[in-house]
């Protein structure tokens, strides 16, 4: 825990705190749209939001510990819910992901 | 970098602010909006600003090397695969039929065509 001994002030560190708190909550109401969206790619649509914002959460995450590391594992998890977003999406249209 | 400057961490609270209200106009369009299309449009937009926002709120606490570059490549990445994902979804979506809300319309050009 002793990598980078950020010293920051006290307003950032609330508002860091206030920003995974925001986060956090929102990614749990995009999921009442994940259960009850009426169409399938209501559900994807919302799946795709709680990707941005798990996103935006690892950011924030960095920024609470101090460490950029987390940067990287948010840039991981964008991949990860673009490829996904695609591979839904094909899915639904082609029936089919890789033929 | 043990220190982190006012000005910085003011910008960087600011930065964290803007994003988290993004974030919150986007979740509020993906929950009232009453269509598949305006929903889309709510969450490809606000949603990807307001994380946009928070990582260059990364980008300026980590400084202009290393982590903080790696913020503004996930910036890039963001607005390159978020329009792409959003016309995907919703080319998916006019395949599948899913009707628009209210007296909406596709164009006939569009509609005659496949994409």
């Amino acid at each position: 825990m002793t990598t980078v001994a950020t010293e920051v002030p006290g307003f950032l560190d609330l508002a860091i705190q206030f920003g995974l708190i925001v986060a956090s909550g929102v990614t749990l109401l995009v999921g009442y749209r994940v259960i009850q969206g009426p169409t399938t790619p209501d559900r994807v649509v919302a799946l795709d939001t709680i990707g941005t914002n798990v996103v935006a959460i690892a950011v924030l995450f960095a920024l609470a510990t101090g460490r950029g590391l987390f940067v990287t594992v948010s840039l991981v998890l964008a991949i990860i819910g673009f490829i996904s977003t695609i591979a839904v999406a094909r899915y639904v249209t082609e029936g089919d992901i890789i033929e | 970098m043990s220190e982190l400057g006012l000005l910085r961490a003011g910008v960087v609270t600011a930065l964290i602010i803007i994003g988290s209200f993004f974030l919150v106009v986007g979740t509020v369009g993906l929950l009232r909006f009453p269509d598949v299309y305006n929903r889309l449009h709510s969450t490809s937009k606000a949603t990807t600003l307001g994380a946009a926002s928070i990582f260059l709120a990364g980008f300026v606490f980590f400084g202009p090397g290393g982590y903080g570059l790696t913020s503004l490549v996930g910036i890039v990445f963001l607005f390159l695969t978020a329009p792409t994902g959003g016309h995907v979804i919703s080319r998916a979506a006019k395949r599948m039929g899913v009707e628009f809300y209210g007296q909406a319309e596709w164009p006939k050009e569009v509609s005659e065509s496949d994409d």
